[in-house]
């Protein structure tokens, strides 16, 4: 028995239906991952002792004959920059390298809430900054696929160890495609949902504005499953979601495509996108004509000026966010320091790294007395003008289609010293993030060197539902259920 | 050449809400150091706020109360600076649209009215503490006043004098004591006061170079402090030398008794304010600003009003005790208690502003209950004590808690006026002076005065006067 080849649901059924206990399934995984991670470098920490004490609880539980939740005995990773109570939680930062959490973020209390099992913290572009996971203060992690390419990012590590069968499930986090990003660089399924849909308590901070937290899966009812967990109104994130809200996406997930509109924006189809990806991506459009759907092009003008508002507006807001990180309470202090001024500068010199001051300069700069009006306000304006167009092109297609990354997986060190080839890696995804929709990225194919291919479906204001529908369509079209090079 | 002073006040104003701004521990003051707080008030990272909303009524009683126009549509911004009293390195506050705009208060001085106009009044949070330990070398931060709600009032530069100054800030803290809005302890930092000062010659209508004066805790403090630059600025501008003013912050040194530069312009922070991105905006609407106005308590100048028809006091009397919410409360539950309203007035504003002026207490912390003070003036008017012995049972009560009866009892200062002990006085009095019942028989009728004297003193304090007085005319009669 292969636990851990199974989907998330299948790995519940089977705890429910005592086919194997929890505590199978984690020992099994935790082999897996001693076995795998050497290569691929996912995992920043792992939770062993905890997983199996929770585990034991899970099987306790079947035995009585109790119910156990959505997520019974299905193990998950999280991305580092979540936090977990009294498991460190790094954001891959030396000045975060020693801090442990003194309580949980909701998206891990709703994941316990549903029994699902922490294995382990992921590895990250330090605070979810890039679009490699080459930024993480700690080790790099590889693509399954290839080792010797970046496993995309932020969310490399959780990409990474679902794809390599470390884990069914992860948790990423999405400010401008870094769930969907590296989702498609290791070919799984990545969804970042609604802004407000899933709380941000608890996530530590990059872009406010535009973080949303988001599953990855190597399928899309198994991402829906995740998503159904951890969404919902949070009285300790205001920005959270008020009103009510599809509760259950998998019971109307199998309905089809027939008669949906999908637009497909042709500037996202211009200079810069890869020949293969652009073949890959028609293929599936006509795959969904086949299955019924109406798939028409549509023209998102200003949807490439997008990208420098978005690192107006997170560098800004990043640029507050991680002034607390001053070496006075928490994380890394510099040894030696003259006075509090020292103290905090060379702690926050020593411990950022170049990628993340880069940042914190930039919206420093941008929101500087004098600058405000000619950066962040004319970022905040050309975001408002973005949204509106999503809009009014929702008034009338139900979806949006495109490619998820112009590039395939580039190779480690490739780019890593041009932070704008690297920043145009997120050309397709970050105009999603100024617009608070959601999208999902899923592999549509392989490359001829035999590197996966993602395509991205977009979504109105909580249209996850519309959005499950057309991915589980066109995967089981695709029939990309046995995709996985590791596994 | 003359010269006018114009001052203008920024005023912090802690909210008197249960819990803190976006978190729920508690707002109380004088809890060990950092036992009011939790992830969120600490800026653990990935903590989120949640706006109290009592703050925003809060906001709008205060906004209601002092005239302002209320903003609709608000929002919150954040105010970036390092500092370790601040552990979000941000405070989160309101930039360009504060909640209340314009607004004012309108002022007494020596009999002049005056009206302070009001910039605008906005809600934000409070920082921490930082406790220097100079033997030690060390500095310790005390986080249990971060994230304590405030309100920050900005009047127009509108003030003209320091006696105006400081009568505009007694006159705004009873306005927010009525209001119920805060407690006002300027002594525990409940109510703080910046003041920017600067000077121009009589008839000219701009502005000159102004300087802001930090670290003003009480208002005797505001007074030394203005007073002080005002004298400064006014020698430089009397020698020539007003260049020497420049715009900057000094600090009041209450030890020194005078103000210390802190920061010039230069040195100013650049805060990069933008709006908070975890917040939502705040909108109110017209019903929440109609129901506050519909509950609003009692009013400064309606209870004033009031008093002169209810209780016919004069206007100081008036002044004193209304312009203090607490003394006007104690003062009514007195009245109610049955205490003439003119002889509560008196013990008042005499004997007990006294003595809380020595024992240093506030007038929410009078130690005699109303109804205790009450019997006092009872047994007083009802002649059992003289007015005298009552003062210093007053006074025994204050320090005590004891009750009139008990002191009067204890000390033996019940007065005589049963008429067989003071006939016996009297007429032991009038027997050993024979030279005054001559002369009062003779018809220098103020020998009556210094009899009396002697019988106050023969009886030890203790004749009921009035009964005493009564009992001298006839035997004095009966000897004529």
């Amino acid at each position: 028995m292969n636990i851990e080849k199974m989907t998330a649901r299948s790995i519940r059924r089977g705890i429910m239906e005592k086919q194997f206990t929890a505590k199978e399934v984690i020992t099994s995984f935790f082999e897996k991952i001693h076995e795998k991670d050497p290569a691929i470098n996912g995992f920043l920490t792992l939770c062993r002792e905890e997983a199996l004490v929770q585990a034991e609880h899970i099987d306790e539980k079947v035995k009585n004959g109790e119910q156990i939740g959505s997520l019974g005995g299905v193990p998950i990773a999280i991305k580092d920059n979540m936090c977990t109570d009294g498991i460190k939680t790094t954001c891959a930062s030396k000045i975060l390298y020693d801090f442990i959490p003194p309580y949980d973020a909701t998206v891990i209390k709703k994941l316990k809430d549903a029994d699902a099992v922490i294995i382990g913290k992921t590895n990250m572009d330090e605070f979810a900054m890039g679009s490699s996971t080459e930024n993480s203060a700690f080790k790099k992690t590889k693509n399954p696929w290839d080792l010797e390419r970046v496993p995309g990012g932020s969310s490399g590590g959780s990409a990474a160890v679902v794809s390599a069968g470390m884990a069914p499930v992860a948790l990423g986090s999405d400010t401008g495609g870094s769930i969907r990003q590296p989702a498609a660089f290791c070919g799984v399924v990545g969804l970042k949902p609604t802004y407000g849909l899933v709380s941000r308590f608890g996530l530590i901070a990059f872009g406010s504005s535009l973080d949303q937290i988001g599953p990855l899966s190597r399928n899309v009812k198994d991402s829906a499953l995740v998503l159904e967990a951890i969404q919902g109104e949070d009285k300790l994130d205001s920005t959270s979601v008020k009103h009510s809200i599809t509760k259950d996406y998998i019971s109307s997930i199998e309905k089809g495509v027939k008669g949906m509109r999908i637009g497909v924006p042709v500037e996202f189809f211009q200079s810069g996108l890869d020949d293969e990806i652009a073949a890959s991506i028609k293929e599936s459009i006509e795959k969904l004509k086949a299955l019924g759907a109406v798939l028409e092009d549509i023209s998102l003008p200003i949807t490439t000026e997008g990208l420098s508002a978005y690192y107006i507006i997170s560098s800004a807001e990043a640029s507050s966010n991680l002034a607390r990180f001053d070496g006075i309470r928490y994380g890394y202090r510099t040894e030696q320091f003259e006075n509090l001024d020292e103290l905090m500068e060379k702690s926050r010199s020593e411990g950022f790294g170049e990628e993340v001051k880069r940042r914190i300069m930039l919206g420093t700069f941008a929101l500087s007395s004098g600058y405000y009006d000619a950066y962040y306000n004319r970022a905040q304006k050309l975001r408002k003008k973005i949204k509106e167009q999503f809009t009014k092109v929702f008034e009338s297609y139900d979806l949006i289609l495109s490619p998820t990354s112009p590039v395939l997986p580039f190779k480690i060190g490739e780019k890593s010293s041009n932070p704008i080839e690297m920043y145009l890696a997120d050309i397709y995804t970050i105009n999603i993030n100024l617009a608070g929709i959601p999208a999902l990225s899923m592999p549509c194919g392989i490359s001829q060197a035999g590197l996966p291919i993602g395509l991205q479906i977009i979504g109105p204001h909580y249209g996850e539902d519309k959005i499950f529908k057309a991915a589980y369509a066109l995967e089981q079209e695709l029939k990309l259920a046995a995709f996985h090079p590791m596994l | 050449m003359s010269f006018e002073t114009i001052i203008g006040l920024e005023i912090h104003v802690e909210l008197n809400t249960k819990s803190k701004i976006f978190c729920s521990c508690s707002t109380e003051f004088g809890a060990k150091p950092n036992e009011h707080t939790c992830p969120i008030c600490l800026g653990i990272p990935g903590t989120l706020p949640v706006l109290n909303e009592e703050v925003v009524n809060l906001a709008l009683k205060a906004g209601t109360i002092l005239n302002c126009e209320i903003n609709k549509l608000n929002k919150l911004d954040r105010k970036n600076y390092f500092y370790p009293d601040l552990p979000k390195a941000y405070q989160t506050s309101q930039y360009d649209i504060p909640i209340c705009r314009g607004g004012h208060v309108d002022i007494e001085t020596d009999g002049v009215k005056h009206r302070i106009r009001l910039n605008r009044i906005h809600m934000e949070e409070d920082a921490g503490k930082l406790v220097h330990l100079e033997d030690e070398g060390v500095s310790l931060v005390d986080y249990n006043r971060v994230g304590v709600p405030l309100i920050e009032i900005v009047t127009e530069p509108d003030i003209r004098s320091v006696e105006e100054a400081v009568t505009f800030l007694r006159t705004l803290k009873s306005m927010l004591e009525y209001g119920e809005i805060s407690d006002c302890r300027m002594e525990q930092g409940s109510l703080r006061c910046d003041a920017n000062i600067s000077q121009r010659r009589v008839g000219q209508d701009t502005f000159n170079t102004r300087v802001e004066l930090k670290n003003i805790n009480s208002f005797k403090e505001l007074q030394k402090a203005l007073e002080k630059e005002e004298k400064r600025q006014r020698e430089l501008y009397t020698f020539g030398e007003e260049n020497k003013i420049v715009q900057e912050t000094r600090r009041w040194d209450s030890a020194k008794g005078k103000t210390i530069p802190m920061r010039s312009k230069e040195d100013a922070h650049d805060y990069r304010y933008f709006p908070e991105p975890d917040l939502v905006p705040v909108i109110i609407n017209s019903i929440q600003i109609q129901e506050i106005k519909e509950a609003l308590p009692e009013m400064p100048v309606e209870k004033k009003k009031r008093f002169k028809v209810l209780y016919s006091l004069n206007d100081k009397e008036i002044d004193i005790i209304v312009g203090d919410k607490a003394l006007s409360e104690y003062y009514e539950a007195l009245v109610s208690y049955g205490t003439n309203p003119k002889t509560g007035a008196n013990w008042i504003l005499g004997n007990m502003l006294k003595l809380l002026n020595e024992k240093e207490l506030e007038t929410n912390q009078i130690p005699v209950p109303p109804n205790a003070l009450c019997k006092l003036t009872e047994i007083i008017s009802e002649g059992k004590i003289s007015i005298t012995a009552g003062q210093e049972v007053f006074k025994e009560m204050f320090y005590t808690g004891k009750s009139a009866e008990e002191i009067v009892k204890e000390k033996g200062l019940s007065q005589i006026s049963d008429t067989k002990d003071l006939e016996r006085i009297i007429k032991s009095v009038l027997d050993s002076n024979p030279q005054s019942v001559s002369d009062y028989a003779a018809g220098k009728t103020q020998a009556a005065g210094f009899l009396m004297g002697q019988i106050m003193k023969a009886s030890k304090g203790k004749a009921n006067p009035q009964v005493a007085k009564a009992l001298l005319d006839e035997q004095l009669k009966q000897r004529v």
